[in-house]
């Protein structure tokens, strides 16, 4: 009875959100071990060893684990399940498009998303974009799940000592080859991981506009976010998006601009301490879920906000 | 080229689902059901990989009770062919959901499934990659753009931080984001002109599934309540409450 947390990384750091991964996996109470598959990813797997609970770290480090292909991935796993019965990533893009690979290889059900783990095989989740929490009971003999970064706080990122085990090399799937990657480039901290997020909808305007929001955040040391429609109007690219089907977020004080507060967007965002909606329309749905309204023109609030603090 | 699409009937996307008040399921009776907007978006794809005509059928299929017949008319009046209806209880899971597939892959062979990254009832993104395991071929998920160019399918992905572009061998899965396209509505003549393409239906015995479930709803509830908050006035008042009350800025 052990557990496996998948590592998000990018062959050089390790990814705040496995940390919160590996804080799900604590509340197993059973041995943890990672997995750290990639190229070159030495720096990752001395992290990895020093994450506070961490037992032993699996490494597969090969030329064609480079960009880490689901196709390439998944069958590792297959081949070192042993006798782990949990195998857990984070819910973000990486972990939900190797997690279901995974588990359908090992012919069980997977669950995606948990935000609570009740026992062994017992797990809170959110269904219809969150306005249910569903508890759910596997009766499969392993769990393959993603896990809901914000619903569990990071274990410490030092102070542990895991051993190492070296995994026999596999070779590429040749089903799928990379291309390329446009990467967002910013100095801002991390979307999923900042104190204060500041996110824009359609009401910005264009993406000139979004400054207003850069120029803010960037005093308050934040992140900014945006709304589907802000990322469907070309705005902000994709990765901003905060959302049922964007990034989930959960910041010390999120501050909604210019959203109306569609069900869509509050499954990314409500979980946040305090939320704050700047919106000229009175009635706007966001109103009924911030702790703190304010009925303007952004134009007008944000330049102000922005001088005074 | 064959193009195979899997659909589903949701609860539409503007309807606020709600436990039942016992607290054991969720409350949809009534509630206004839809085509999944990830799975429109995949019909609307195929559709026009075949108006480029780099595909020559697409099959929509439903997995489901009979009502998903409307759903599987609805695709038809967006262009595609012909469907298929695997006659399920509606809660299967995605793992059986992925082999009732597999098996309908293996019947059809096509070159490409196209479907919705995830639907908006259960959540669960998981369907397209479970049947691109159980095939054994490349997945592309979550794309916002499909090119099919020199035997290949080049998906660029939304990623967590940005976008990513693979060259998927075909045979392969195809799962959709919302900026992959924008479907089109459907024309009167071809709604009447899709009450007359073939749909048929399949059962999970045909198929050989065993459709049992492995991970059971046990209780639902509704997510924690945010406490109503208050207006403020003015910039002035705000940033007054975010330094002493909710002490979130310094
Ligand atoms: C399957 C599906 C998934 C989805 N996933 C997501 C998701 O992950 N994330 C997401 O955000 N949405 C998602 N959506 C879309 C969602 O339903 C809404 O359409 C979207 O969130 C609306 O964005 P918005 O609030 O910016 O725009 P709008 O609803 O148009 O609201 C704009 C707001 O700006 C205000 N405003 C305008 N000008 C000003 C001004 N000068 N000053 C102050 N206020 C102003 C207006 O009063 C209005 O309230 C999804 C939809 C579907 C169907």
């Amino acid at each position: 009875m052990k557990t496996l947390v998948i590592a998000e990384h990018d062959n050089q750091q390790l990814k705040p959100a496995t940390l919160n991964t590996l804080a799900a996996a604590a509340k197993l109470n059973q041995p943890i071990d990672i997995l750290v598959a990639g190229a070159n990813c030495g720096a990752v797997v001395s992290q990895a060893q020093a994450a506070s609970g961490v037992t032993e770290v699996l490494v597969a480090d090969s030329d064609y684990l480079t960009h880490q292909l689901p196709e390439d991935i998944a069958p590792i796993i297959q081949a070192n399940i042993g006798d782990y019965t949990h195998v857990l990533a984070p819910a973000t893009t990486t972990g939900k498009n190797l997690l279901p690979r995974v588990a359908a290889l090992l012919d069980v059900q997977a669950i995606s998303d948990i935000q609570n783990v009740l026992d062994a095989n017992t797990f809170e989740r959110p269904i219809y974009a969150g306005n249910v929490i569903a508890t759910v009971e596997s009766s499969d003999s392993i769990k393959v799940m993603t896990v809901r970064t914000t619903s569990f706080d990071p274990v410490a990122a030092t102070g542990g000592s895991a051993s190492t085990r070296t995994l026999e090399a596999g070779s590429a799937s040749g089903l799928a080859e990379f291309v390329s990657e446009e990467l967002a480039q910013s100095d801002r901290p991390e979307l999923t991981a900042a104190n204060i997020v500041i996110s824009g909808g359609r009401g910005l305007g264009n993406g000139e506009n979004f400054e207003l929001l850069y120029t803010l955040a960037d005093k308050l040391n934040g992140a900014v976010g945006a709304s589907r429609a802000a990322v469907d109007a070309g705005f902000v690219p994709n990765d901003m998006q905060v959302g049922q089907t964007g990034k989930i977020v959960a910041p010390d004080l999120y501050i909604a601009v210019g959203i109306s507060g569609a069900i869509q967007h509050l499954a990314g965002m409500k979980e946040s301490k305090i939320i704050v909606a700047i919106n000229k329309d009175e009635d706007a749905p966001i109103f009924q879920v911030a702790d703190y309204g304010l009925v303007a023109d952004l134009f007008d609030v944000i330049p102000e906000l922005t001088s005074k603090l | 080229m064959k193009i195979l699409v899997p659909i589903k009937r949701v609860v539409d996307y503007n309807v606020k689902v709600r436990p039942t008040s016992d607290g054991t399921d969720v409350d949809i009776t009534n509630a206004k059901m839809s085509i999944n907007p990830f799975c429109e978006i995949a019909v609307e794809e195929a559709v026009r990989l075949k108006e480029q005509g780099v595909a020559t059928e697409v099959i929509v299929v439903s997995i489901g009770d009979a009502k998903c017949h409307e759903q599987l008319r609805a695709a038809m009046a967006l262009g595609a062919d012909r469907a298929i209806h695997i006659d399920a209880a509606t809660n299967l899971e995605p793992l059986a959901i992925a082999k009732c597939l597999k098996a309908l892959v293996d019947k059809e062979a096509p070159e490409i499934v196209l479907l919705g990254k995830q639907s908006i009832d259960g959540d669960n993104n998981q369907t397209g990659q479970m049947l691109a395991a159980l095939w054994n071929v490349g997945q592309g998920t979550f794309a916002s753009e499909v090119k099919i160019a020199d035997g290949a399918a080049h998906v660029t992905r939304e990623i967590d931080g940005g976008l990513q572009t693979l060259k998927l061998k075909l045979p392969a899965v195809i799962t959709t984001d919302l900026r992959l396209n924008e479907p089109r509505y459907a024309k009167l003549p071809h709604i009447m002109k899709a009450k007359k393409k073939p749909l048929d239906t399949l059962t999970l015995d045909e198929l050989g599934i065993d459709g049992a479930t492995r991970v059971k709803l046990v209780k639902t509830a509704p997510p924690a309540q945010r406490q109503a908050g208050i207006k403020v006035a003015d910039v002035d008042a705000l940033i007054e409450k975010l330094k002493n009350e909710a002490k979130v800025i310094a």
